[in-house]
């Protein structure tokens, strides 16, 4: 991270807050030149106060030189002009200066505690940890180049990936299940780069709150609690998603807040660097996980915000706004989508073998993966009576039509052998096409060979089972108003309801059927329905398989097309078809359907205890990561309570505040310059942070599939922000209604001390939540968390 | 009536106006008593419009029309005061409807199961449709007032009046026993009153027509949330106007902050308490009138059932309260998901080996069994003493005691151990205890947890009290899976022991339902007790709250499975009315009912909407720039009726897209009614401020003219698929059908 260009007004410490306080009141109260005198014999630094221009220590850092450099560059790192304006008399307080060393010692304290809390116990425990089983074998798949299907973007999988390889990890561990030991595979580099992601949120937090409250000690508080929160510690220390998902997104952020403080000096070099660093961020957080859309919200909320603001700026002409726009255009909307583009590029070309995923994608994308049965195959092109073949569904992640010995349950329509489609590729998803009328043995080689043709009436017999495909009117089993299909006869003689008339799409009768190219429709002969895939996931007793329909409402949708795939049938001879290859625009389109299928599919199944959002600011549950039993060793994911509750109570503090504050300004209340400083952190860099944590919040209330409690960490770090923001504000706004001085500053250091020490007492008491705990169970008393299990649900 | 041109003033008795207010209380001695009367003559005859469009043969059909199959059942209960659970909505609507039908004296009885089916001549078809079509034809004045009340020429809200009377879909809506147009009529009654009041705020705050306009937006707002739930978002609009209303009230530093809190007080007393109030006053007149026991009492808990008259009450009538050593009970789960099921036991065992190959205990099953039996009867024994009675006095069990629990039938004691349930692996199986002689000891005492507990000294209490059994030896806790097990176990739900007990799940709740106290020690007796009814006489009440409660989640959490039906459309359809629905067909001849809407209005109305929006971004971005196309006040109006009609069309439309329910055109209709609105409002924006010249004005008039004289003929020609009469020929309908998605339902020859 580069050290960030300094803003104008540099956050009062301790110390130097107090002296500027003291000459301030006594101006209200006694404006007498003996009092100013006495001000600015006490100054910091002994720089007088400069109205355009804030202070500058003398003591020079090499990024501070830079700084100064920029700033006579760029014209000024000046106050913006609004808040330049209030009359200041001579006597008007300085912009005070931080001691010279504390910002960068604040700074480094922070990293270094961050990175030690994160890496502390790093290989412990080494074995797999909880969804470790789905992202390291991910990350292994992307070693070993095969196919594979997530429901998440790529980047966040290939960057273990690469993180694994380049640690000298080979890919062999399977991580089938939690709990499996890592023996002598290199597993810590994967951690320790997620670990690294983990622990750099800490400083770009801090970074955050810096510039948008321009107040230190909101800086630090955020920070530590941050650090010694065991939920955000145990997420950073194990291999997932979620730590890089919150480095792009807090970088998003950070990039962002940066950008709009350069916004005095526009097309600087500062500006354009951070600008693009922030599509850069958007589009990392994008492709980590779809939740990254809420930080792309967030920031293009913030900068209609902000071209707004400069369309009102009557002294910038039309053309410069235009300039403004397509600026933003280009790093925020081009440079993301490219870059979100090449992370789907290189993984295509990186994962180019044959893989666990094949199934879910259309057959065209299928030929194009090495080991893959369709790569560069070689079928009888027209399909012919007796042939065996698979048919795939040609809606987005359709599965295979697939038939097994086992037979609808009793209340579930009739009781006959299920019928449903499947992802996987299996021998029960071979059909053989038969003639409806007769039923002579077509595999004998001396019969003529007879093409399926266009509006031909055919059977079709599953292969394992010998049963013919059979639908009747009796209601499917979840799709109430289509009419079940089941397998139906014994050894391929049923009745009349197994026939089925065959159609291909846009062709005319007497045509032939071709494999792959042609997308047909069978439609039931006796009751005129077609066969199609609901797309719903059937319950136990269907093995979660997707539920295969007849639908009477001829509507036309890729839920009742289908293709043939395979194609088996020896008095034909086998052509080198050239399947149409799907062009990357028609991949990513696809791959992107198959994402957002799968992820709404996963829904809680019946009587299942799920999580929900509102649990999640309460810290009401938390996630097993390892160890159930007394002898294992345990990590729970669960928020360090205090900070937690903390967190909760602000958000309600901060809105009272808020409105209070809003009310008084519209009102046209005189505030004192101060408080008017303090109002404007609260509503603008409080709103945008507030903004932040509801836009990561609230859409969860709406979303069907599954939900965990670590889907609230990115709404946590925004909360954490406001915290520090907010009672930043609260004990600056305690402390300037009393009058000595000395109490004020009490109050003020007094509080952030309290708040400090309580996060780090809570630490201590619950850091075995991350770092393991061994013995018994919190129940016990002689556990080291005993007494600790505040509420029953948590399970530690 | 207010503020329009073309009044008539109707004098009864002329005299001069009274000049002094102290004459005024005495005034009558002086002068002749004086009420004048102005009508607005055109608000009137649009009334008596579209009391005509809706009214017009309203018994035709008398037959079963679309919805009216599945509202009409609910008339019939409420009719017959049986309690029933539409999860739909909220019930004021079928109040309404139900009411019609109480004015026609229709005493309930018809089978309402097809539609299409002829009505019985008990059926008071017209009653039963009246209040839809009232309610419909009054929206079309509420127009014509919304507009007015907008400060919007005469013209052009006589526009959006006409524009609502000849609109299909509304008039077959309105025409029907549906809930829809009801909702409309709140709604615009409550966007009409908000209006009223907001203009009357600048001149007479706290007046008596000031409070009566914001009581009436409240009282119209809670009641289209009782209709149907799509209220909401209206009512969600206005608060947000009121809101941003009030805001610049307190920028305003003329008033003083004592008037401010005032001005508060009344709009959160108006808007949200009375609004509050009035909604649960519809749940209770719901529950005062349906008290019998009906075919959804199912779906709520014992306590709720045994507060109706005949069902579960009938048996749970005077069971003893608390549960004692020696009660015998059933214990119902209080999840109701699959079905409402019985803890239950019967005399067959677990398979020696499951068809997986896994091995069970191959001890009695212990299942949840969905009908009343009388292997559901458990008994509640104390570990520390053999005896199966009550004692007496007897000795209520309290939360944390610990017991175990006896089957009735067999006398096995509920049981379970480390051993894979059949169904659930990861949770343990739960048996009655059969003692194999092999290193499998007994381990069945189980702790009882009431969760509902108000301390933690409460007696048990039937019916009331939910109660968890955790398992004293493995800390497992008795929980319904859900799973039906297979062949062996008859089918019947399995039950295990939940070791990984995930905080509070309603599956690991069981509640008693039937409850006595046990007499019988010897087993023989006791069968026979066991299969005798209970009986006792005491009965017991819920709370209204409760009762409100427990009905008000049911309907919110109550699923329907999303059902793909031939009707169905996806919200996007709806923009372009590429789906209709055919709501009634006659039996013989081609005569036929579609919801299909004014193609010439729904074209319009996007046409209008978009070119709203543009002007709108455009003259924004302009003012930004400091450039004032139009003067402030047509701006300031501009924005507010883009705010009221425009606003009130997205939030009636865009939520349908988060929805994962069956969708149909009809739930389009209150958006597409504001949409109607936002027509005049442009074509008058346009000729105001667009048309510069004279010769450009009266070009626009005449092209308003052609193009209502269009929005008519398109009115007639659809008009018999409205109404449903005259027949058409095939041929007739086939030219009728203007886009290929549209079903229109011709006869084969």
């Amino acid at each position: 991270m580069a050290p960030p260009s300094p803003p104008a007004p540099l956050p009062p410490a301790g110390r130097a807050r107090s002296q500027r306080r003291v000459p301030w009141r006594r101006r209200r109260s006694s404006p007498s030149r003996p009092a100013l005198r006495a001000r600015r014999l006490r100054a910091p630094h002994g720089r007088d106060c400069i109205p355009r221009r804030a202070p500058r220590p003398a003591a020079l850092r090499p990024s501070m030189r830079r700084a100064r450099r920029g700033a006579a560059r760029g014209g000024c790192p000046r106050m913006p002009p609004r808040q330049r304006e209030p009359r200041r008399g001579p006597g008007a307080p300085p912009r005070p200066a931080p001691p010279a060393a504390t910002r960068p010692a604040a700074l480094a304290l922070v990293t270094l505690l961050s990175f030690a809390s994160r890496f502390h116990r790093l290989r412990e425990p080494p074995h797999v940890c909880w969804d470790e089983t789905h992202f390291g074998k991910m990350g292994s798949y992307y070693i070993n180049r095969t196919f594979f299907f997530d429901v998440h973007p790529p980047l966040g999988k290939m960057l273990i990936g690469l993180a694994g390889y380049l640690s000298g990890y080979d890919g062999t561990f399977p991580f089938q299940k939690p709990g499996d030991r890592y023996e002598q595979h290199n597993y810590v580099g994967m951690r320790g780069f997620c670990a690294f992601l983990g622990s750099c949120l800490v400083p770009f937090a801090y970074l955050t709150v810096l510039e948008l409250s321009k107040s230190l000690p909101a800086a630090l508080l955020t920070a530590f609690i941050l650090i010694f929160d065991t939920g955000c510690i145990t997420l950073s220390q194990y291999i997932l998603l979620d730590p890089i998902l919150m480095f792009f997104l807090m970088g998003a952020v950070l990039s962002m807040v940066k950008c709009n403080s350069c916004a005095d000096r526009p097309f600087s070099a500062s500006w354009w660097f951070w600008l693009s660093l922030t599509g850069v961020s958007l589009a990392g957080a994008m492709g980590v996980k779809f939740v990254g859309l809420f930080v792309v919200l967030l920031v293009g909320l913030n900068t209609i915000y902000d071209l707004w603001d400069l369309l009102g700026n009557l002294s910038l002409s039309l053309v410069m706004f235009g300039k403004h726009l397509l600026a933003r255009v280009l790093c925020l909307i081009f440079l993301p989508l490219a870059l979100y583009t090449a992370m789907f590029a290189v993984h295509f070309a990186v994962l180019n073998r044959s893989g666990p995923g094949d199934g879910f994608f259309s057959s065209a994308f299928q030929s194009q993966l090495i080991g893959n049965n369709l790569h560069n195959v070689s079928v009888p092109e027209h399909l012919a009576y007796g042939s065996v073949v698979t048919m795939k569904n040609l809606r987005m992640a359709g599965g295979y039509l697939h038939s097994h010995w086992h037979l609808y349950p009793e209340g579930v329509g009739a009781r006959q052998q299920q019928v449903t489609a499947y992802l996987h590729k299996d021998l029960n998803n071979l059909w053989i096409i038969k003639k409806h009328d007769s039923d002579t043995d077509l595999s004998d080689p001396s019969s003529p060979v007879e093409f399926v043709r266009h509006g031909d009436i055919i059977r079709l017999e599953h292969k394992e089972t010998s049963r013919n495909l059979h639908s009747h009117q009796h209601e499917a089993p979840l799709t109430r108003k289509h009419f079940q299909v089941t397998g139906y006869g014994i050894n391929g003689t049923g009745d009349s309801n197994d026939f089925w008339r065959i159609e291909v799409v846009g062709r005319r009768t007497g045509q032939l059927i071709k494999v792959l190219r042609s997308q047909v429709r069978l439609t039931h002969v006796a009751t005129g329905c077609v066969l199609g895939s609901s797309g719903k996931t059937l319950p136990k007793w269907g093995w979660e398989q997707v539920e295969v329909t007849c639908t009477p409402y001829l509507k036309e949708t890729p839920n009742s097309l289908w293709n043939f795939e395979d194609h088996i049938n020896p008095k034909l001879p086998n052509i080198s078809l050239d399947v149409l290859k799907p062009s990357f625009a028609e991949i990513l389109l696809e791959s992107h359907m198959v994402m957002i299928r799968g992820n709404s599919g996963l829904k809680p199944k019946d009587n299942e205890v799920t999580s929900k959002p509102w649990h999640w600011p309460i810290n009401y549950q938390g996630l097993r990561f390892s160890g159930v039993n007394e002898t294992d060793y345990r990590v729970y994911l669960l928020g360090n309570p205090v900070i937690w509750w903390l967190n909760l109570v602000t958000i309600g503090l901060y809105l009272l505040i808020t409105v209070a504050t809003a009310v008084a300004l519209k009102r046209g209340v005189q505030l004192t310059s101060e408080l008017k400083e303090l109002s404007r952190v609260v509503l603008h860099a409080g709103g945008q942070i507030t903004l932040g944590w509801l836009l990561h919040y609230l859409p969860f209330f709406m979303m069907g599939r599954v939900l965990y409690f670590h889907h609230y960490f990115p709404a946590m770090l925004f909360s954490s922000m406001l915290t520090g923001i907010t009672w930043d504000a609260l004990l600056k706004f305690c402390a300037g209604f009393l009058s000595p001085s000395t109490t004020a500053r009490k109050v003020y250091g007094g509080g952030f001390l309290a708040l400090v020490l309580l996060i780090l007492y809570s630490f201590y008491l619950f850091h075995p939540l991350s770092y393991g705990m061994i013995g018994p169970m919190a129940s016990h008393p002689s556990s080291p968390m005993a007494g600790l299990r505040w509420m029953d649900s948590w399970e530690f | 009536m207010l503020s329009v041109s073309q009044r008539v003033t109707a004098v009864l008795f002329c005299s001069p106006r009274f000049r002094q207010a102290s004459d005024r209380m005495l005034g009558f001695l002086k002068e002749p008593v004086v009420v004048t009367a102005k009508i607005n003559v055109s608000l009137v005859a649009l009334t008596v419009m579209g009391l005509m469009s809706r009214l017009w043969r309203l018994c035709y059909p008398r037959a079963v029309v679309f919805d009216e199959v599945y509202y009409g059942q609910f008339v019939s209960l409420y009719m017959k005061r049986i309690f029933f659970v539409d999860d739909s909505g909220p019930p004021f609507g079928h109040m309404l409807l139900a009411l019609g039908g109480y004015l026609g004296g229709f005493d309930g009885n018809f089978l309402w199961n097809r539609i299409g089916a002829e009505y019985s001549i008990n059926v008071p078809v017209w009653t039963l449709r009246l209040l839809p079509a009232l309610a419909g034809a009054l929206c079309v004045p509420l127009a014509y007032q919304i507009l007015a009340e907008l400060h919007f020429s005469h013209c052009a809200a006589l526009g959006a009046a006409l524009l609502i009377l000849l609109e299909n879909s509304l008039i077959t809506q309105s025409r029907f026993m549906l809930l829809e147009s009801i909702l409309i009529f709140f709604i615009l009654l409550a966007v009409l009153s908000y209006l009223k009041f907001y203009n009357l705020q600048k001149h007479s705050s706290f007046s008596g027509s000031w409070w009566f306009w914001l009581l009436l937006t409240g009282v119209a707002c809670s009641c289209a949330v009782g209709v149907k739930y799509m209220g909401l978002f209206t009512y969600m609009l206005l608060l947000a106007t009121a809101g941003l209303h009030f805001w610049h009230m307190i920028g305003d530093q003329n008033l003083s902050n004592v008037s401010l809190l005032c001005h508060f007080l009344a709009r959160a007393l108006a808007l949200i308490i009375i609004p509050m109030g009035l909604y649960l006053s519809f749940f209770y007149v719901h529950l005062a009138l349906l008290y019998r026991s009906g075919p959804h009492d199912q779906i709520m808990t014992s306590a709720f059932q045994a507060s109706l008259e005949g069902g579960l009450a009938r048996i749970t009538q005077g069971q003893p309260l608390e549960v004692a050593y020696g009660s015998q009970i059933t214990l119902r789960n209080v999840l109701g998901k699959p079905m409402q099921c019985w803890l239950h036991s019967h005399t067959n065992t677990y398979p020696i080996r499951y068809e997986n190959g896994r091995g069970s205990s191959h001890q009695q099953q212990v299942t949840c069994y969905p009908f009343k039996d009388v292997n559901n009867w458990w008994i509640v024994k104390d570990p520390g003493m053999q005896q199966l009675v009550v004692s007496n006095p007897p000795r209520p069990v309290r939360h944390g005691h610990i017991v175990q629990l006896v089957h009735g039938i067999t006398t096995r004691y509920l049981n379970t151990h480390d051993v894979a349930a059949p169904l659930s692996p990861h949770s343990q199986e739960v048996s009655c205890y059969i003692d194999y002689n092999i290193s499998m000891p007994a381990q069945n005492l189980w702790r009882v947890e009431i969760v509902n507990r108000e301390s933690d000294t409460d007696v048990w209490k039937t019916i009331l009290s939910e109660v968890r059994f955790v398992h004293v030896n493995t800390s497992a806790v008795l929980k319904l899976s859900g799973a039906s097990l297979p062949e062996w176990g008859y089918r019947q739900l399995e039950v295990v022991g939940e070791k990984l007990s995930k905080g509070y799940h309603q599956s690991m709740l069981w509640n008693v339902e039937e409850h006595r106290y046990g007499k019988s020690q010897e087993q023989k007796e006791r069968e026979v007790e066991l299969h005798s009814p209970t009986q006792m006489d005491i009965s017991k009440n819920l709370s209204f709250m409760a009762k409100f409660t427990e009905l008000q989640w049911k309907i919110l959490t109550l699923k329907n499975e999303d059902t793909e039906h031939k009707y169905s459309s996806s919200a996007l359809d709806w923009i372009t009315m590429d789906t209709n629905i055919a709501y009634w067909l006659h039996p013989t001849s081609g005569a036929q009912i579609h919801l299909l809407g004014n193609v010439a209005t729904w074209a319009s109305a996007n046409a209008a909407a978009l070119l709203y929006l543009c002007l709108s971004l455009w003259y924004l971005l302009r003012r930004r720039r400091r450039i004032y196309d139009i003067p402030e006040d047509a701006w300031q109006l501009w924005m507010a009726a883009g705010g009221i009609c425009g606003g009130g069309w997205a939030v009636n439309y865009l939520p349908f897209f988060l929805m994962e329910k069956t969708l149909f055109l009809y739930h389009y209709l209150p958006a597409v009614t504001f949409q109607i609105l936002l027509i005049p409002v442009v074509l008058q924006h346009l000729s105001d401020h667009l048309c510069r010249s004279v010769l450009l004005k009266s070009m626009f008039s005449a092209l308003v003219v052609a193009w209502f004289s269009w929005v008519y003929f398109v009115y007639c020609t659809f008009s018999p698929l409205t109404y449903g009469q005259p027949a058409l020929a095939p041929a007739e309908l086939r030219a009728l059908r203007w886009k290929d998605t549209w079903n229109i339902l011709i006869r084969k020859q």
